[in-house]
């Protein structure tokens, strides 16, 4: 369908409504008419999400946390795996923080459209909104998760260098990877279930591809840029570099990452638009 | 600026029954299709039959071809048979799905409430989910700001707006949904049968609301079974049938064509040609009949009275399990009942070619009055498909008796329900409490 709504001076808005061919554009003007939809419903998500818990919100906390005890069991203390200087929990925490959030929103988002089919059957609106909403309601767990980070780093004393102004960047570059994956999945989620099975298996194989219980140090060049074509080595290497300071420097390798992840997402996007035309006859 | 707020030329679609339409299909069953149907068409293609490779997924118009104008401030009812293409129509001009022919153009803003409490989330609060429910249905947060006390106030639920909706009554439920959707502040306005539901006090409250917004010089399509608020509220109306316009015009006149076209010819129905009767390979469906106890054919029952349904078919294809199958719906579309042949003399048997008749009895004093529609359907058996799907395929009226030998003793009111059985009540009076 092609929108072509244009609000110029006191006319009217004006839809055409005729079948579609092929590649649409991505309407990224209609999805910024439909921005307060999106942050109603990332609102509804956050606050749904801990209801009828007992321990609520701190969920965002346990889940990281425990991990990372579990981590520096057996990989730090056990297997004795490298950490780049830094002490082995600190090392797994600080790598988890951004994997948990980028985590969650793929698993949600690849969820996403089937969970509100009842939306896309009875409303109109851009249904990017849907994908986009799940990844961004999982900043806040991401939010009170850092904390708890910025804690254990007071406890082992390590302040960070000047390079954490990089830090946002890398939060961006999580939230890229995890809406292109979610743009793809999701759509396809729609027409074939199977990767509703799929996606534990895919965060799980993902987890141990990501430099998060072992250092990418290991690797030696050129391995470690080709490293790289896995966003989430950009991102885990880009926070222990911003934040704790290790010498991994990661030039190339975020450089690769980024393009991954920028690519994950415009083809993704354009993929969810192409599909979309479907999702109301089929979800 | 123009005065035309929608213009429809040629809008048709096209659904596939089958493949795509069972919806989440699994991706091996979407390979296996795509290695069964190549395969299919290499041996067609072989036999010099291209065309054949084409009929692998049954394809239905549910709109064809539908071109209409409305004009800035018309109020215009949507009326038809179930099935007969209104919410489909609706559908693509809310822009839920696409046409698959055709083109459309609206001018103005556009609101539609296809259902009500779209978006409601029960562990939200009333509050939150007036501010969700009005997101979803295009109010911007300010609009929603401004008319909050309003909303509520007609919701009638003050006391209950920072209590989860989960604790609400239904009723409470449905008239802060309504609320919402009735401060929607649209140029123009698609409204599905939503009014069918909730408490007839609150349906004519919205159906006023409905009025004041034709009054503000906006335009509403709606659709609804009610005809009596069709004739009230529209001014133009547009019959469709079979996906197709078949009348469209003063409403009194579009709405009495309908009334008269529905009961005089739809309680029996045949196809007399084998090769496009509904169906498919395996069975056709070639009759089905409305009778009352005597076997005539009638439109009309009265509530008492047992109604037979027969339906006639051909068996094209020896060796399958069929069954027959009815499902009885009323005029709202709410459905009744689903009635299968399950005699295992014969929903066990291997049919042989032929055809056959099967008719079932629905009792007296059973349905609950008013028009009832028939989807009738054919099953074939291991493993489960549905072969005929024909829906709406026959209607008849259940005459409302006020007598009191009827399920509606002495009271002479309306009685809400599908169904109004005749139960057998036992009453004693019990003799040892009384003793203080």
């Amino acid at each position: 369908m092609d929108t072509s709504a244009g609000f110029s001076g006191a006319e009217l808005p004006r839809i055409v409504i005729r079948p579609s061919i092929g590649w649409r554009s991505l309407g990224l003007q209609d999805l910024w008419q439909y921005r307060e939809l999106l942050y109603f419903l990332a609102w509804r998500d956050i606050k749904v999400r801990y209801k009828q818990t007992v321990l609520g919100a701190a969920w965002a906390i346990i889940q990281p946390f425990f991990t990372m005890v579990v981590f520096s069991l057996f990989f730090g203390k056990l297997a004795k795996i490298p950490s780049d200087g830094i002490p082995y929990p600190l090392f797994a925490f600080a790598a988890l923080v951004p994997w948990t959030m980028f985590a969650n929103g793929l698993s949600q988002s690849a969820d996403s459209l089937v969970a509100s089919s009842n939306l896309i059957k009875k409303v109109y609106f851009p249904r990017l909104v849907i994908p986009i909403s799940s990844v961004c309601s999982g900043l806040v767990d991401f939010v009170l998760a850092f904390v708890v980070l910025l804690g254990m780093m007071l406890y082992y004393g390590i302040i960070p260098t000047i390079n954490v102004i990089w830090l946002p960047f890398f939060v961006i570059l999580a939230l890229v990877t995890s809406l292109g994956t979610g743009f793809w999945l999701s759509a396809m989620n729609v027409q074939f279930r199977d990767v509703r099975y799929t996606i534990p298996f895919l965060v799980q194989i993902w987890l141990f591809a990501t430099p998060i219980a072992y250092p990418s140090s290991l690797l030696t060049e050129p391995w470690r840029t080709i490293y790289g074509l896995n966003p989430m080595v950009g991102v885990v290497e880009g926070f222990r570099w911003a934040l704790l300071g290790t010498q991994t420097a990661p030039g190339a390798t975020i450089f690769v990452s980024a393009i991954v992840a920028v690519t994950l997402l415009v083809t993704g996007a354009f993929f969810f638009r192409r599909m979309e035309r479907t999702f109301a006859d089929i979800v | 600026m123009n005065d035309v707020a929608i213009r429809v030329s040629n809008l048709s679609k096209q659904y596939r029954i089958g493949a795509v339409q069972d919806g989440n299909r699994t991706l091996r069953e979407a390979l296996t299709d795509v290695f069964v149907s190549t395969f299919h068409k290499a041996v067609s293609l072989v036999r010099g039959q291209a065309g054949a490779a084409a009929e692998l997924t049954k394809e239905f118009w549910a709109l064809r071809d539908a071109s209409f104008e409305v004009k800035r401030g018309e109020v215009i009812g949507l009326i038809g048979r179930n099935g007969a293409g209104k919410s489909t129509l609706l559908k693509i001009l809310t822009r839920i799905t696409e046409p698959t022919k055709g083109y459309a153009e609206i001018s103005g803003r556009v609101a539609s409430l296809l259902e009500v409490g779209t978006g409601f989330h029960s562990e939200l609060t009333g509050r939150e989910n007036v501010y969700l429910n009005g997101a979803v249905l295009g109010m911007t947060k300010k609009e929603i700001e401004r008319q909050f006390d309003e909303i509520v106030a007609f919701s009638e639920t003050e006391d209950f707006i920072d209590t989860p909706v989960k604790h609400y009554s239904s009723g409470m439920y449905l008239r802060l949904a309504f609320a919402v959707a009735a401060h929607l502040e649209p140029d123009i306005l698609l409204v599905d049968e939503v009014l069918a539901v909730g408490d007839a006090r609150f349906q004519t409250k919205c159906l006023n609301k409905m009025q004041d917004i034709g009054k503000h010089g906006r335009t509403v399509l709606f659709v609804s079974h009610n005809m009596p608020a069709v004739m009230n509220l529209c001014s133009r109306a547009i019959l469709l049938n079979g996906g197709a316009i078949a009348d469209d015009g003063p409403s009194y006149q579009v709405v009495t064509k309908y009334m008269t076209s529905e009961f005089s010819t739809v309680a029996s129905r045949e196809w007399t040609d084998p090769l496009t009767a509904p169906g498919g390979d395996i069975a056709r469906l070639r009759a089905v009949r409305v009778r009352d106890e005597e076997g005539d054919i009638v439109e009309t029952v009265d509530i008492r009275r047992p109604v037979r349904i027969e339906m006639e078919y051909d068996v094209l294809k020896s060796g399958h399990k069929l069954v027959p199958s009815l499902q009885v719906s009323n005029g709202e579309g709410v459905c009744a009942f689903v009635s299968r042949d399950v005699n295992p003399a014969w929903s066990r048997r291997l049919r042989e070619k032929g055809h056959y008749r099967s008719e079932v009895m629905i009792p007296g004093n059973f349905l609950a009055g008013g028009t009832m529609y028939l989807d009738v359907g054919l099953l074939v058996l291991d493993p489960l498909r549905t072969e005929v799907n024909e829906r709406s395929a026959v209607a008849f009226q259940v005459l409302d008796v006020i007598d009191p030998d009827s399920a509606r003793g002495d009271i002479t009111t309306k009685i809400p329900g599908v169904v109004r059985p005749l139960l057998r009540w036992n009453t004693e009076q019990s003799v040892n409490a009384v003793t203080s």
